[in-house]
């Protein structure tokens, strides 16, 4: 009977699992054998090497204290991404705690929280390239602010520029961070919040000690959805930063451009094993598991 | 004896639109007294509660403790402290941090406020629990966290939000043994919101029972019980007869009625239901006029002469137990 229902469970977790398998396990294994390939211009060939890994840190710990290519991108791309989650975060907290504390019906809970998904309606890459008219030379906010008089000349940093990747990045990023931490705000009992009112604390002081405690959770959820998607990001930083901001993703998409797959898989790698620290340390401070 | 920190609820009304929750309510809570505020849901009990602890504002009126109008302070401006009926134990934090909580919002030191903190809990004898997590107790040990939460505040008036309906009915009794023991050594006033009859009369030395956002009847529990004014409190506290006589109501205790086969006066009426209850018998009976009264006999009692459902039998009352209500 034992024997028999635990082959039942197995069956039943079998498509999944050959979902996961083929689809994710075995390319990432693919991945991981081909950055020790050889290759030249025109041919890519089975090998164990470890030059493709060296070429990447080629000179990096020399050359200390400044900086090697692949240091300053991805020193980049992590500033990218503190920023992001910086951003991210205080936005979809405070709107989290809108929805949750102050929209008093359930129904217009679930209309606004849906209307942030709005936006997913259309591909990311429409979202951001209607980003353009509105922030070019000629967009409507610089032929705005010269009608106005605010400038004389249109600014320049508004497009394609930090400043507009940055924008893309929390329009396209910020529902993630909304979904968890709402989920993690409605279990909050509403008497807690009452309780640490009554025990004296001010509105911010139960933010802290309180709301903010009870959404780690949520927002080491969120957290992990916004940094994986901004550390591997090339299209957003392509079309936003008119391709002149570099990346981890761009690195690795040039590089497949020039069907440079092995030295692709090896940067593919050092990047996944980067994201993996990341999320390993936000684990640490949050025990995930209990949410799911 | 009158001190100086009597709580004065003075024409308080809340209206949530156009329903009308508590309605103009007066009354005067001695000091160091503990009150149950008793009635079924939605008579406006709990709101009267919880605008007592400023969780809900005042539409008008005041709420005046030690001859200060406290209705527009901060909760915890106001000498009060609310235990919560789900208790409202913060799920992240130790037993120890969850009773120093408000001490920690003041600002006073780790050390300190832990050192108070364990005070309490040996009060309410959690000592050994100090380092655990709310979820890691039982029901009856969170009630007592709760409660040693809302006391270090060091609050003048104590209001509980029927703090024993989580619990089951063993510890109910248990607990309810404790809050008595609890406020008589403290001496604070304690204010205990709850749907049971037992509870209250079990508790309180002054009984509100509330009905419709008013008062109906307050008083000692043993008033109360023996002097219903109106039918709707003698129904509530339950053990009364209410009979009706020439257009007027009368309440007579359901242990004072006397039930035989050979009497003639009195009403004839069916047996319906016979419930054994330990050391009583609780036999309810069908007049004619399909009203129901309930008779309660003492075991031995029924027990030499048992009657059987379906029998018909005489219930009489003396005149002396008869209680005339109002209305």
């Amino acid at each position: 009977m034992a024997k028999s229902s635990t082959k039942t469970s197995y069956w039943q977790a079998a498509p999944m699992a050959l979902v996961f398998l083929l689809f994710f396990a075995v390319p990432l294994g693919v991945i991981l054998i081909v950055s020790f390939w050889k290759y030249t211009q025109y041919s890519i060939s089975p090998a164990f090497i470890f030059s493709n890994y060296t070429d990447i840190f080629s000179g990096c710990f020399t050359q200390l204290p400044s900086l090697c290519t692949t240091f300053s991108t991805y020193l980049q791309t992590l500033i990218f991404c503190a920023e992001v989650w910086a951003l991210t975060l205080a936005i979809g907290f405070t709107i989290a705690y809108f929805l949750v504390f102050e929209v008093r019906t359930t129904t217009m809970q679930v209309v606004l929280a849906l209307l942030c998904t709005i936006p997913f309606w259309t591909s990311n890459v429409i979202r951001m390239i209607s980003w353009i008219p509105l922030l070019g030379r000629n967009g409507l906010i610089n032929q705005g602010l010269q009608d106005v008089g605010l400038t004389s000349h249109p600014i320049e940093w508004l497009l394609y520029s930090h400043f507009s990747v940055l924008l893309a990045f929390v329009h396209l990023n910020t529902v993630f961070m909304i979904i968890p931490i709402l989920n993690s705000m409605a279990r909050i009992d509403k008497s807690l919040i009452e309780a640490a009112h009554d025990a004296g604390a001010s509105a911010w002081q139960t933010l802290w000690n309180v709301l903010i405690p009870l959404c780690k959770p949520g927002i080491a959820i969120g957290s992990i959805f916004v940094i994986t998607v901004v550390m591997g990001d090339y299209i957003t930083i392509g079309i936003m930063g008119g391709q002149q901001i570099a990346s981890v993703g761009k690195v690795i998409q040039v590089q497949t451009n020039f069907l440079q797959f092995p030295l692709a898989a090896a940067n593919a790698v050092v990047l996944l094993a980067t994201v993996l620290v990341l999320i390993w340390a936000l684990s640490r401070l949050v025990d995930i598991r209990k949410e799911l | 004896m009158r001190t100086g920190t009597d709580l004065e609820l003075f024409r308080l009304t809340k209206r949530y639109g156009d329903t009308v929750a508590v309605r103009d309510l007066n009354h005067l809570i001695a000091a160091g007294t503990y009150v149950c505020l008793l009635g079924p849901s939605g008579c406006g009990k709990s709101s009267t509660l919880r605008m007592i602890a400023g969780h809900e504002s005042v539409s008008e009126g005041a709420i005046l403790l030690d001859k200060a109008d406290i209705s527009n302070l901060p909760p915890a401006g106001r000498g009060t402290a609310m235990m919560f009926q789900s208790y409202a134990l913060f799920p992240h934090l130790s037993v120890r941090d969850n009773v120093a909580f408000s001490l920690k919002m003041k600002g006073v030191g780790k050390a300190q406020r832990h050192a108070r903190a364990d005070e309490l809990l040996d009060l309410v004898d959690m000592g050994r629990y100090a380092a655990r997590l709310p979820n890691q107790l039982s029901g009856g040990q969170q009630q007592r966290v709760a409660l040693a939460r809302a006391l270090i505040t060091e609050p003048r008036v104590l209001l509980l939000d029927e703090p024993l309906s989580a619990l089951d009915p063993f510890l109910r009794i248990r607990m309810r043994t404790e809050l008595k023991r609890l406020q008589r050594e403290l001496g604070i006033t304690f204010i205990h919101v709850t749907h049971g009859q037992d509870e209250a009369l079990a508790l309180a030395d002054e009984v509100i029972v509330m009905n419709n956002a008013v008062i109906e009847q307050s008083g000692p529990p043993r008033e109360l019980f023996n002097t219903p004014r109106t039918e709707f409190v003698a129904r509530f506290l339950g053990g009364h007869n209410v009979v009706r006589q020439d257009g007027r109501a009368l309440a007579i205790r359901s242990d004072r009625m006397q039930l035989s086969r050979e009497g003639t006066e009195g009403i004839a009426a069916s047996v319906f239901g016979i419930e054994y209850q330990g050391t009583t018998v609780q036999i309810i009976l069908k007049t004619p006029a399909d009203e129901e009264l309930t008779v309660v006999l003492p075991e031995r009692d029924f027990f030499s002469r048992p009657f059987e459902i379906g029998e018909t039998a005489n219930v009489a009352w003396s005149e002396a137990d008869v209680h005339a209500l109002e209305g």
